[in-house]
This record gives structure tokens, C-alpha cells and sequence, in this order.
């Protein structure tokens, strides 16, 4: 991946220079260990401040649903991972933008660590953190640690099977191999498989630490609702405490919110400082929706997602 | 008795003997990582934890507080008539709190106890706690309480500040609070004071030294609210942000809060839960409109909040102590260190 | 410790439809306890909380006046949940009020003055609270001139409309009423919007006369052209700001202009103070 970003870089500064698009979007390098930034440059001159690495966890798709695209607004170039193309694919489909508004960069994708599993390598502070090809040089103030990126790939990057985005403008790379998955929802199988009580616990144990600052619902590209539900006064669907069923309502019914649309960017879990991992909702949908449906979402723009859609084959009954 | 030692095998068994008197807080770990929550019977604080990710303000202001509450039943004869909750005014101790965790308790107190009103549900808890600092000798690399008046062996809010000295702790009995904590336990080995507040001395400076940062704040209160506003920055500061309540949750000096009614059968119940300067929510009028209705108005108003209104109101510095919890926690890197420079270094043209 | 988020408890004396559109009622309260109303003693210019316990509370101006007895007054448009749900309350129903909350229009510099009262739609509650206040015999000679300029989308929707016209008839105060249009005939007062009245009819501002103005936001932004033509300094134009509020005693922390609190430091400013904070309103 260390190759991508002059690319990317050439592509951006290009695109700029020549007026194709008012604005870049990207990530740009934090001012702390292991963080990026999302970032929106407009001139040429800027382009240097792109990056991208492996700690690029967020989905720009969000940064173009929420930030009011109007018509009158220029094209925009997004940069772009399977997942982030995916995501503004299903931005397209479902009339948040259009396919003339955007510009996708995209970047064949590698994967992206999981912070909080090198943090774990740790018992202090991590002051500094390198990324040469396939290897991390992670130090603290007691030790460096030097690890594969393959050991501490995100759950999400690792189950991944769309690493190439399904829709670009350009490619800011030779595309990577896309993997096969023999069991691609082992996670969903195993919370599946748990007694009523288990998986009740299970459910109750991965939200008590949730602090309800919505950073998985904010840094979603599909939660571009005007009014979130559980912000709605009239009617209240939900309390705002930390009453635990309020905290749980929320989270199902987000999840359910996203079936049929979640790319299992893994955003929500990278955004959440609780370390909660959201994902354990999504993904049994996204099970769901592969499995009645043959459906994964943002892969192509010619297509209803499947709650969106009429078909008389529809594997529920109430529809017959 | 300003100095004590305090043997770390006396540590554990000492911390029992106070549950008589006091409920107990302190650094718990799980799988997430550590918060300070009450200790469970048996438990010993993790003393040695990395910095948590959320701050100790929850022990004097929960996130979700019951504070009023009312019989709807009407063959009651009290009926809709709201009443206090019962407060627990048990004494409490939160043992290793992070020095700048209880700097800020000083902060927020000035919004909760003011000449005009004190809130009792605050004003109760704090009252009923006391705060036993540990000296933080490795900070890291998002701490910059150095550069807002605070610091790893700060004083300001503790009632005890302890040091780690490997198989002890030295123990600083700052106040009468302190005293009758150390007693509770039956810590009671004096330490030369002179010798002691050398050695204290000398980790403060250790620690400060390691603490890196470029943070000026000098030229703040030198500036017209209505400059910094109108600063040409906020737009860039603001693009990156999602707008989730991440910042403001973590942050130990982050006192704003929302009311909200509830009813259970015949019960209503008033409470109050932690709110967010970025939820568009916070400053919507029912009528539709809202006066921080972009994103832009809504980092804006934390920034200038923390760094020029609260300073320019109670002239006690900037509301940040430089924990860096915000820092480390935000999903995309907004640094209040940045923010405040530019905002420190900005001169307008007008 | 007084416990500041605790109601006074009150009892629904009287509910009054206020408008033509029925969107505002006034609400008679009179309290449960009759010490309370020694404690809940307010000036003119101050908001109370209408609490309805298990819905929540609503910051909303004292209608009534200071020199009313036995009862506080409020009027309120529907429009959220708290406000919905008061409107389909009934009289003898208890409730809770708390307060009084927030600072008043400056009565000690408002003496041996012209006072100009401006008010549009339904942000006339704490202005009729003023002026009966000022009307009262033993405030009347405290004050020189009082002149109100008072509009409303159509007869119909101004509020307090028996007071307005005896208030017309009296000679110690020079009524200004004004609507944006009618189609009644017998319509002797003003048609035309609050600003172009003000201009054509408030008094030429000296140093010893001020304007108290309340109304939409779209009022107040063409009423401050209006004052400064007939030379009113920013000084000397009086206003009271709403925000969305919760606690009203300047801990929550949302109602904020800058660094003042609109809850604690307001509601009322003067023009001044306003153009030195951010309009965050």
C-alpha cells in the first residue's frame, strides 16, 4: 500500500489542477500515534497532506452524504477502499447523491488494524507507530514490538471480500486478490449457537459499557437520517438515560436500520471509544441478507436493495 | 502528619478496613479496558492502570441522575407533587484518580456551587467524597496538563496525592478529608516531611519533563469573543467532525446535562443525563429553529466554550486540564491542542 | 441546601383560549401551598418553568404582573411536547412551577423614563406583565411617557385584546395597535407590520427614553432599523432573548450567547450587550 498514496497524491493534484472536481476528499496524517483524519483539500498545491496507511478506519462515504451536496455544488473526489466505494455505490442507489457528483480514487485495499488489539500489546502508552509494507514497528516508552499487519487486521478486514472497489473512476493501484471465505459469518454462527440466555448475556455484557455519544451511528455513512429515531420528541421511541433497555433499543434498532445496506466497513466499531464491538449487530443482518436474499450491499448501482424491492419470491410468507 | 508511607501488601487490607466508612472507587479493568467504577467487595484498584478512558467526573455527576420524582396516582393526596430523591450521602473515596481528574472537579464546581444556586445532587456528592490522587509518572504522549496549570503531581482537588515508589506509596495528606481517609484505613507509618516533599519533588519535575508540547494559551483572554468567533479556521477545524458526543463524554470538565421526565406505571420520574454541545439536538427551539444548527457552530461553541467564554467568565484559566482524553478518544482527530493555538495565535485583520 | 429543580406545586385556576387559531391558552395557576407565592415573588421580565411532573418543563415569561395578587398568569403557544400536552390539561389539574427564573427589564433605570414597549405575535406575555406593572397607581408617576406598539398577523391573534383596547382608552399610555391585515370594516387601529409602525409612530429617541422590544426574530431584525432611524442607541433598545433551555439557573449550559447565560444572565439585554456576543439566537 505504501505505493498507492503517490498515486493517489498525482491523481488528486491532477483532478484539482484541472478543475474536474471542486474538492478532495482523503485522509490526512494525525496529530497522535496510529490516527488519520479525514480531510477536504481544494487545491493542487495541497496534496502532500494525503496519506494512506493502515490506520485509514473510517468510511469517507461518509463525508459526502452529510455534508449537504447540493446540486450546486462541484464534483467531489472521494478516496476511496472497497468498502468506502461500496458505501457511496449505496449512496447512489439510494438517492443521496449522484454518480456525476462524485469522482471515486480508488485504492485496492490491504486492510486495516485493529487499534485496540496493538494497544493490547501494551501495557503503557504508544508513542510511535511505522508501517513498512507488511510490517509494524509499534513503540511505547518500555518497548517496541514489531508485528505483521496480517496478525492485527481488523475482524472486518480479515472476513473482507471486496477489498477492490466494485465501482471507480480511477484506480490508484493494481487491484489486490480478492479472498474466499469458506465460513464468512463464523462470528454470527457462534453468537448464533448460544443458549437464549447465553446470547441474552452476551448481548447485555458487549453494550454495558456504551456511553450513548452515538459515534457509531455519526460515523455510519448510512445514518444520514435528518432526525435520528432516538432523537425524535413526539412521538419518544426511546429513553434517554442509561437505562439499559434504552441503550440496547438503540443498537437493534440501528442495526436493523442498516440490514440490507451495511458494507461491514467497520467504521462504527473504529469510532466507538468504549471498544464495543457494534459490529456483532450488523453482521447477523448482513448474514440475513446474503443468505435470503443473495445480497451484499454497494456492489452495483442497477439494483434495489432488498428491503427496497418487491420480488414474488420474497423467502417470507407475509408477501405471499 | 503531612507524609505517610504505605506498604503495598498494607495497600489492599487497608482499603477494606475503610469500606466501614467509605464506598470505595477506583480503576477497574475489563476487556475494554479500565474505568473508574465502585470497587466491588474484595477488589483492589488497578493502581498501575493506563489512563482511563473516561474521566472520574461520573462519581460526583452520573451520567443518567434521578433527582425528582412524583405519584401520578390520584387518590394519593401528594399526587404530581415532585419530590427529591433520596441522595446517598455515604462517604465515598475514589483511590487513584489522575491529578488533572481532580483539578477538574475544581472546575466544574464553579458551574455546580456559584454564589447564585448549588446544585444539591453535585454540591451532596462532593461533599461526601474524597479524592486520593496518584502521581502519574510516565505520561503520555496526549497529556499536556503542563501547559494548562495543571500537571502529573498537581495538588489542586486531591485530598491525598500519593507516589509509587515501587514497593510503597508515599502518601501527601493534603487535607483534613485526607486525614480521616488514612485513618479509616489505619495507614499510619509518618515519613520524614522534608525528605518526602524532596522526593516528591523530583518525580513532579521527572514527570513534567516528559511531557511534550507546544500549547500556549497566553494570548486568549487578550481577545474579543467576537474575533475568535468570527476566526476564518472554524470551518476546516469543524470538516473532519462527526458530530458524536465522544469529546465532550470523555472529558472531565464537560458539565453540561440534559433534564428529561419518564413515568413507570403510576411513578413519574425527572432525571438528568450527561448532554453534548455537538448534538444538533442540544440548542433546538421547538419551534424548529436552532441557533447552532451546522456542525461548524457546534465545534465552535465547544472550542470556545473550553478556551475563551469559560475564561473570560470565572478569569480561572481555560476549562481543559489537559488529560488529553478528547485527543485520544476522537474518531477523527480533531486535537484541542491545534485548535487552541490557532485560536491562542490568531490576529484579525480587521 | 434549597433544592433549585424543585417546582412550586400549583393547581390550574382557569384556562383561556388567547387566539383566534387557538394555538395559545393562557393558564391561571394558583399555588398549593400559599407561602409559596411570598417565595415565587418576581418582577416583570422574569420566565417561570411549567413543570408537569412524568412529561417534563417548558421555560415560558410571566404574563401576570408583579402587582397582581393570588394567582401567576401564563401564556403559551403549543408547538413541543410539553406544550401539547399542557393545552389538553384541564382546570383543577395539578402541576408544578419553578422559579422565578432569569433576570428582568431594568425597572431602577427605567424610572423618571419614556418607556417604548414593541412587542409581535406572541412574545407580548412579560410585555403585558410591564405594562400593568407600570399602570398600576402606585408605579404609574414613576415613569413619564409610555407608548406601545403591539402587532399581530390579525385581530384575532392578539393576545390579551380586552386589556389592549381599555388600555386604548385610557390617556396615560398611547397605544399603538397594529395587524398585518383584516378584512373587518370596523378595523379602527393599524394595519401594517410592528417595524414600519414603529417608525411612523414610536417617539424620537432622547436620552431619556428606551424601547423594550420582544417579537420574532424576524420583528426584532427590521424593528432595530426602525429605532435607530428615530435615534434610538443600542443602549438604549431593551430585549428579551428565548433559547432552548432545561435547568433555567445557568448550569446545563445549552441557552448560552457567548458567555452569557440567556437563562441566568437574560433573558433581557440591551442592544448593546447583544452586539457583543454571537448571535446564537
Amino acid at each position: 500500500m505504501d505505493t498507492c498514496i503517490e498515486k493517489i497524491r498525482a491523481i488528486g493534484a491532477d483532478l484539482l489542477a484541472k478543475g474536474t472536481v471542486e474538492k478532495v476528499i482523503g485522509f490526512a496524517d494525525g496529530s497522535i500515534p496510529m490516527a488519520t483524519r479525514p480531510i477536504a483539500l481544494t487545491s493542487d498545491k495541497e496534496v502532500d497532506k494525503l496519506v494512506f496507511n493502515s490506520v485509514c478506519g473510517l468510511n469517507l462515504a461518509n463525508y459526502v452524504s452529510k455534508n449537504s451536496l447540493s446540486s450546486k455544488e462541484g464534483k467531489i473526489a472521494v478516496v476511496a477502499k472497497g468498502c468506502d466505494a461500496r458505501n457511496l455505490v449505496t449512496h447512489i442507489v439510494e438517492n443521496q447523491i449522484s454518480r456525476e457528483q462524485i469522482y471515486i480514487i480508488g485504492v485496492p485495499c490491504t486492510g486495516m488494524v485493529d487499534k485496540r488489539k496493538i494497544a493490547a500489546l501494551f501495557d503503557d502508552e504508544i508513542t510511535g507507530f511505522e508501517e513498512h509494507g507488511d510490517t509494524l514497528t509499534i513503540t511505547s516508552a518500555s518497548k517496541t514490538e514489531t508485528v505483521k499487519k496480517a496478525d492485527v487486521l481488523r475482524h472486518n478486514c480479515r472476513v473482507c471480500t471486496h477489498s477492490n472497489p466494485p465501482v471507480y473512476d480511477v484506480m490508484a493501484g493494481d487491484p489486490v486478490e480478492e479472498q474466499t471465505l469458506d465460513h464468512p459469518y463464523e462470528d454470527v454462527d457462534q453468537i448464533a449457537a448460544m443458549d437464549l440466555d447465553a446470547r441474552w448475556a452476551y448481548f447485555e455484557n458487549l453494550t454495558k459499557n456504551c456511553i450513548r455519544c452515538y459515534a457509531c451511528r455519526n460515523a455510519c455513512p448510512l445514518c444520514y437520517c435528518p432526525t435520528c429515531f432516538v432523537d425524535e420528541s413526539s412521538p419518544q421511541w426511546v429513553g434517554k438515560g442509561q437505562n439499559e433497555i434504552d441503550v440496547t433499543t438503540f443498537h437493534f434498532l440501528r442495526a436493523f436500520h442498516c440490514a440490507g445496506r451495511c458494507t461491514d466497513c467497520g467504521a462504527c466499531v473504529e469510532a466507538c471509544p468504549m471498544g464495543i464491538n457494534v459490529r456483532d449487530f450488523t453482521r447477523k443482518l448482513n448474514k440475513d441478507a446474503l443468505e435470503l436474499f443473495g445480497w451484499e450491499a454497494g456492489l452495483v448501482l442497477d439494483k434495489r436493495p432488498p428491503l427496497d424491492a418487491y420480488s414474488p419470491n420474497d423467502p417470507n410468507d407475509f408477501i405471499k | 502528619m503531612n507524609f505517610i508511607t504505605i506498604d503495598k501488601k498494607d495497600w489492599a487490607p487497608g482499603i477494606d478496613k475503610s469500606r466501614k466508612t467509605f464506598r470505595v472507587y477506583g480503576p477497574v479493568e475489563d476487556e475494554n479496558g479500565c474505568q473508574i467504577k465502585p470497587l466491588a467487595p474484595d477488589t483492589a484498584p488497578k493502581m498501575d492502570a493506563p489512563v482511563t478512558v473516561m474521566s472520574a467526573k461520573s462519581v460526583l455527576f452520573p451520567q443518567t441522575e434521578k433527582i425528582l420524582t412524583a405519584t401520578l396516582d390520584e387518590s394519593k393526596q401528594d399526587h404530581h407533587v415532585m419530590t427529591p430523591v433520596e441522595t446517598d450521602d455515604m462517604p465515598r473515596v475514589v483511590l487513584g484518580i489522575r491529578p488533572y481528574d481532580a483539578k477538574a472537579v475544581q472546575l466544574v464546581k464553579l458551574n455546580f456551587d456559584n454564589p447564585d444556586y448549588q446544585d444539591p445532587y453535585w454540591c451532596a456528592a462532593y461533599e461526601a467524597t474524597t479524592f486520593v490522587g496518584l502521581g502519574v509518572t510516565h505520561p503520555g504522549p496526549c497529556d499536556f496538563s503542563t501547559a494548562v496549570g495543571c500537571g502529573p503531581f498537581s495538588e489542586e482537588g486531591l485530598d491525598v496525592l500519593m507516589a509509587d515508589m515501587d514497593d510503597k506509596y508515599l502518601a501527601k495528606i493534603l487535607t483534613k478529608k485526607g486525614e480521616n481517609w488514612v485513618a479509616a484505613c489505619g495507614f499510619d507509618t509518618e515519613a520524614d516531611p522534608k525528605e518526602s516533599q524532596v522526593l516528591f519533588d523530583v518525580l513532579r519535575k521527572e514527570a513534567e519533563k516528559q511531557i511534550q508540547t507546544d500549547l500556549a494559551t497566553d494570548k486568549l483572554a487578550g481577545k474579543t469573543i467576537l474575533d475568535l468567533y468570527d476566526a476564518p479556521f472554524w470551518d476546516d477545524v469543524a470538516f473532519s467532525c462527526i458530530n458524536c458526543g465522544t469529546c465532550t463524554y470523555v472529558c472531565p470538565t464537560c458539565w453540561c446535562f440534559d433534564i428529561q421526565d419518564e413515568t413507570r406505571h403510576n411513578t413519574a420520574v425527572r432525571f438528568r443525563n450527561w448532554d453534548t454541545c455537538m448534538s444538533s439536538l442540544f440548542t433546538h427551539h421547538a419551534s424548529g429553529h436552532n441557533p447552532r444548527g451546522t456542525k461548524v457552530h457546534r465545534v465552535r461553541q465547544r472550542f470556545m466554550h473550553k478556551l475563551k467564554y469559560f475564561l473570560d467568565k470565572y478569569d480561572q484559566g481555560i476549562m481543559c486540564v489537559g488529560c488529553g482524553r478528547c485527543v485520544a478518544s476522537c474518531p477523527v482527530n480533531i486535537d484541542i491542542r491545534e485548535v487552541c493555538n490557532r485560536m491562542n495565535d490568531y490576529e484579525t485583520t480587521k | 441546601m434549597e433544592n433549585p429543580y424543585l417546582p412550586y406545586p400549583v393547581r390550574i385556576d382557569d384556562i383561556e383560549v388567547a387566539t383566534e387559531d387557538k394555538s395559545l391558552k393562557t393558564f391561571t395557576f394558583v399555588f398549593v401551598n400559599p407561602a409559596d407565592e411570598e417565595k415565587f415573588a418576581y418582577k416583570a421580565g422574569q420566565f417561570a418553568e411549567l413543570s408537569i411532573p412524568g412529561v417534563g418543563e417548558i421555560p415560558i415569561g410571566i404574563a401576570s404582573s408583579p402587582v397582581e395578587k393570588g394567582f401567576v398568569k401564563f401564556t403559551v403557544f403549543r408547538t413541543g411536547v410539553v406544550t401539547t400536552h399542557l393545552h389538553n390539561m384541564k382546570k383543577g389539574d395539578l402541576m408544578g412551577i419553578r422559579g422565578p427564573l432569569g433576570n428582568w427589564y431594568p425597572w431602577d433605570k427605567l424610572e423618571n423614563k419614556n418607556v417604548v414597549i414593541i412587542g409581535g405575535g406572541f412574545a407580548f406575555t412579560t410585555l403585558r406583565s410591564s405594562i400593568v406593572y407600570m399602570l398600576d397607581p402606585a408605579n404609574r408617576k414613576k415613569f413619564k411617557n409610555i407608548d406601545v406598539v403591539y402587532g399581530a398577523r390579525s385581530p384575532g391573534m392578539l393576545l390579551y385584546r380586552e386589556e389592549l383596547f381599555d388600555w386604548e382608552k385610557r390617556d396615560d399610555i398611547n397605544m399603538h395597535i397594529t395587524v398585518d391585515g383584516t378584512d373587518d370594516p370596523d378595523w379602527k387601529y393599524h394595519t401594517g407590520f410592528v417595524p414600519q409602525v414603529v417608525e411612523d409612530n414610536a417617539p424620537v429617541a432622547d436620552e431619556d427614553t428606551y424601547a423594550i422590544v420582544c417579537g420574532p426574530p424576524i420583528m426584532i431584525k427590521f424593528t432595530q432599523p426602525a429605532l435607530t432611524k428615530l435615534g434610538y442607541q443600542p443602549h438604549q433598545i431593551i430585549m428579551s432573548l428565548e433559547n432552548r433551555m432545561k435547568c433555567g439557573i445557568g448550569m446545563c449550559g445549552r441557552c448560552n450567547i457567548g458567555k452569557e447565560l440567556v437563562c441566568k444572565d437574560g433573558p433581557v439585554f440591551t442592544l448593546e450587550e447583544i452586539n457583543q456576543t454571537p448571535k446564537e439566537y
